[in-house]
């Protein structure tokens, strides 16, 4: 069956329908419509899946969308563009440019977390590069997974950008099909079985995985705002987040603190009992409830602990007393556990962060420029967050993607285009100065070698020169204008 | 450990000194590559003469004149790339400091190729070595003589810790594979690429493969045929054939296939004389294996022009073959050797066609007067890179990416693309402790009031260069204003 499908959207895409940029803007518009239209549907499979409250979805979710679909389509014409290139002594003459190109057919597979963000803001990049599209949404987030199937094919081309739901044994069929680029959003075990199916096809990946993000927080700065931040960071979609804080470390001399000004907020956000809160989310699954169930396992609960297996209900818990031995910091948390780690100051946290797998991304609150550029310059991440958590995210000219275990290139905005286009290198020469390639041919001599090395060698900036000219020209110009007057 | 395990484990250590990041380490060690280019010319010119039988000035033209430009380039530009790039801001992010940061990905694996040992295993490990990385070099073990002299030569000249040679074959190169890197740099064929990739999966490792194919090459009855051929002739000999890039088979209409064969034999001649064999500047097949494999692409087709070979020599002249058909040996592969087919095809139209029905190439060449052509083709097929009117030299302009697409490869590099591909570009955002106003919008619990202010902050985005720019406008037409009026009295 997916075979089929797959074979319709390549012969879609060879049809050339997905190319003209108006067809593109058109389909992004669409998908807009459904997005707006749909909302309430969404928001109720949202709460199904995740207990999300009605506003987290576009919060969360939605408003993302919305601006990436936005950009996109204001931007297309400008990506889509070619794109000159500096020229050299020897190409002075020709046309040198990049010229985008679309790919063929892309497989995006989407997680459960954020199930419309993570799947359609790549599906937004690969549309815009005029790419057909396989969406293959998480099982996981069943609501959201059949809506999304029933939704798409009725506001998008249905051949260009099939949707595909299942399982594990779905996807791996679809894995062994051929595709023009992988888009996976997920955990970094699947990502090397993703990226291994994609190797037998020489197919370039995009892995969009997780990690250990880890949030330093200095005693230098505002604790109150820091840990508000934190906690928001933290708890969000129960903590379900790829760049959710994981675990804070800080001095023991603000621990207490910032144990308080967590509670504190938790309670602003989610009241005395976040169990009746329309805002506080639920696991996603029996599996993952036990797997965090597990992980709090040898720690210390500070606050919070309290659970509710019938509702997939974990509060949002705090912990205390743990180490680097501790289960918690065995794995990626994905959920509503913060465990809080004294370090004796930066350079323990510094030697703590980097005694593990790259994140992908690295927190650290503090009013010390000086602090952050020595974190920033002493350690490495997908990203790097000062004095906030999450949000960028949401800035689509800042690149988002992971390195090492946490993943491989990188999306959003213009990112999503070029990622998902072939950008291919044009050089158009003429079939004249013929003269000047005989340096090239054989028979070689030194004196033709000489010439080859001044015309490769010399390097001189065109730009500058454009300059200089153009300016002698104003000159000139003036002079002359002077010049005539005076008759 | 075993030896390749050791070599990486001590270029971990040295990375994690932290001495290849400071920008004046990374500039001395490439002015030290430039210093061996330019003292050891002779040893390197005596093994690819050896391996290749390339003449001295063609070793230097086509590998180390490359590599030299790239090194000036890099060393000259470094400062810039490495620096923090500066993005555009929105709304939310107007008074935080947003920008691009270039860092070192840790330790790189660099897989040579046979055919330009030189530039295809260093100008990575220019690229390399300008990211702040550390690298292992693994040459290809199929040119012997340059292997060895790079396993001698270059940890004279750089850091032999941090970019250590790892000589070997098979086996080696398997060690090699298993051991954990923060970027694989492979150039080679598609076979091997997919189990490079495979085994980079395991620790999840990013790769960059530069990979073949064949790459097509139409000629339009529309064109100078003189030079058109004389530029693929050049194209498709040079190295004997043995080049990623070279034009590997020709289409044209049949009405323009005896000129071409003509005007081709014409160049091979003026380049190589009446009798390769015996002329410098004639390359040979790498080894026997390939001169077999080569030889047997022949078996269907009909040589028109060469077609003499000495395998005791691995020569093989330059020929042409004519009227060759799809399903002949020679269309079943990447040739990469002096074997030029013409494919008659009825025009454009069956060209495309045809292109399409094969795997995206390295390169695409295309012969034309008729720009309409040339837009035609590009538009109709994809490559890695596409070159009209000429062969081979868009290898040589640095601000061009090259690599390929579908079995072609995957990543780029050349210039600035080498550092970007070799560099983890970390999106940093540093925002302030304050101004928690706005952000009581995103905190639960949520409204429909908050969540209009975050509706508006998120999707109000405006483009703060275009205010920049129009406000220059303004104080510009001002400032023209008072002149004018100043003039005008």
């Amino acid at each position: 069956m997916e075979r089929q499908t797959l074979q319709r959207a390549r012969e879609a895409f060879f049809s050339g329908r997905a190319r003209p940029l108006e067809f593109r803007v058109q389909q992004l518009h669409a998908l807009q419509k459904m997005l707006t239209e749909k909302e309430n549907e969404i928001s109720t499979a949202l709460k199904q899946d995740l207990n999300r409250s009605q506003y987290d979805t576009p919060l969360l979710e939605l408003i993302g969308i919305e601006n990436e679909i936005k950009l996109a389509v204001e931007k297309l014409s400008d990506w889509a563009a070619p794109r000159s290139v500096e020229k050299n002594l020897l190409t002075l003459s020709d046309e040198v440019y990049i010229q985008p190109e679309p790919l063929g057919l892309v497989l995006i597979i989407g997680a459960w977390n954020y199930p419309w963000a993570l799947t359609l803001l790549p599906l937004v990049g690969a549309i815009a590069a005029g790419n057909a599209a396989v969406v293959k949404p998480s099982e996981l987030s069943e609501c959201s997974s059949l809506l999304l199937r029933a939704l798409l094919p009725r506001y998008l081309d249905k051949d260009l950008y099939p949707v595909v739901t299942g399982g594990a044994a779905e996807t791996q069929e679809l894995l062994k099909q051929k595709f023009d680029h992988i888009f996976y959003t997920g955990s970094s075990s699947v990502g090397k079985l993703v990226m291994e199916a994609a190797a037998r096809h020489l197919t370039p990946v995009t892995l969009e995985l997780g990690g250990k993000s880890p949030c330093y927080i200095d005693k230098n700065c505002d604790i109150t705002t820091a840990c508000r931040r934190i906690t928001w960071g933290k708890l969000t979609n129960c903590g379900q987040t790829c760049i959710a804080p994981d675990y804070v470390l800080c001095e023991s001399v603000v621990q207490s603190r910032v144990l308080e000004e967590i509670k504190k907020s938790i309670k602003e956000f989610y009241t005395d009992n976040p169990k009746v809160s329309d805002d506080y989310g639920r696991i996603v699954s029996q599996r993952h409830f036990k797997r965090l169930m597990g992980l709090m396992e040898g720690s210390t609960v500070a606050f919070g602990g309290d659970v509710d297996e019938s509702q997939l209900y974990i509060g949002p818990t705090v912990l205390e007393g743990v180490t680097s031995e501790s289960r918690v910091m065995k794995e990626e948390i994905f959920g509503p556990l913060l465990p809080i780690i004294t370090v004796d100051g930066v350079e323990e946290a510094i030697q703590f962060i980097n005694d593990r797998e790259k994140p992908l991304v690295l927190y650290v609150f503090s009013y010390d420029k000086k602090l952050i550029k020595r974190m920033l310059a002493e350690t490495s991440s997908g990203a790097l967050l000062a004095n906030d958590c999450l949000v960028h995210f949401i800035d689509s000219a800042l690149p988002f993607g992971g390195v090492g275990h946490s993943g491989m290139g990188r999306y959003r905005g213009r990112h999503s285009f070029d990622l998902l286009s072939n950008l291919r290198s044009c050089l158009i020469k003429q079939l004249h100065l013929e003269r000047v390639n005989s340096m090239r041919y054989p028979p070689h001599n030194s004196r033709r070698l000489g010439w080859a090395r001044f015309f490769l060698l010399t390097q001189i900036s065109l730009r500058r020169l454009g300059y200089v000219l153009a300016m002698l020209a104003a000159l000139s110009a003036f002079l002359v204008q002077k010049y005539l007057r005076q008759d | 450990m075993s030896r390749e395990q050791q070599a990486v484990a001590r270029a971990r250590k040295a990375f994690e000194t932290g001495r290849s990041k400071p920008l004046e380490y990374r500039i001395h060690q490439l002015q030290n590559l430039q210093r061996l280019f330019s003292e050891r010319q002779k040893e390197i010119s005596d093994a690819i003469n050896k391996d290749l039988k390339r003449s001295e000035v063609g070793m230097q033209m086509f590998e180390t004149l490359g590599l030299e430009g790239e090194i000036a380039l890099t060393i000259k530009k470094l400062k810039e790339w490495a620096a923090p790039r500066p993005v555009e801001k929105n709304l939310m992010t107007l008074s935080d400091t947003v920008y691009v940061w270039p860092e070192p990905l840790g330790v790189v694996l660099i897989i040579g190729a046979w055919n330009y040992p030189w530039a295809v295993t260093v100008q990575p490990l220019i690229g390399a070595i300008a990211a702040g990385n550390a690298a292992v070099v693994k040459p290809s073990e199929v040119c012997v003589h340059t292997a060895k002299v790079m396993e001698e030569l270059l940890p004279v000249y750089i850091d032999k810790e941090l970019y250590p040679v790892v000589c070997g074959g098979v086996p080696e190169t398997q060690e090699l594979l298993r051991q954990r890197f923060d970027h694989i740099f492979y150039t080679g064929n598609s076979t091997v690429g997919k189990l490079i990739m495979e085994a980079a999966a395991k620790h999840l490792t990013p790769v960059t493969l530069e990979l073949g194919g064949k790459s097509p090459c139409y000629i339009d009855k529309n064109c100078d045929l003189s030079i058109a051929c004389r530029r693929v002739a050049w194209g498709k000999f040079t190295n004997c054939g043995q080049t990623c890039i070279a034009p590997d088979y020709v289409l044209c209409e049949p009405s323009i296939q005896d000129r071409v064969i003509e005007e081709v034999k014409k160049s091979i001649k003026d380049f190589y004389t009446d009798n390769p064999k015996t002329c410098p500047d004639y390359g040979r097949i790498i080894n026997q294996r390939h001169f077999k494999r080569i030889m047997g692409l022949l078996e269907d087709s009909a040589v028109t022009v060469g077609g003499e070979n000495d395998e005791s020599n691995c020569y093989i002249a330059p020929t042409v073959l004519r009227d060759v058909k799809p399903e002949a040996k020679v269309m079943q592969e990447e040739i990469f050797g002096p074997l030029l087919p013409i494919v008659p095809i009825s025009g454009l139209d069956e060209a495309i066609k045809f292109i399409n029905k094969g795997e995206k190439p390295l390169a695409l060449y295309v012969f034309s007067s008729d720009d309409k052509v040339i837009n035609r083709l590009r538009d109709q097929t994809s490559s890695g890179g596409f070159l009209a009117n000429d062969c081979l030299v868009h290898f040589s302009v640095s601000s061009l990416p090259f690599g390929g697409v579908g079995n072609s490869g995957m990543g780029c590099y050349h210039g600035r693309f080498s550092f970007d591909q070799l560099s983890h570009l970390r999106g940093c955002l540093i925002k302030q402790l304050k101004m928690e106003g706005v952000n009581k919008m995103r905190y639960p619990p949520h409204t429909p009031k908050k969540l209009g202010w975050a509706r508006f902050f998120i999707l109000k985005t405006f483009n703060l260069g275009w205010v920049g720019r129009m406000l220059l406008l303004a104080v510009l037409a001002v400032v023209g204003a008072v002149v004018l009026q100043k003039y005008l009295q």
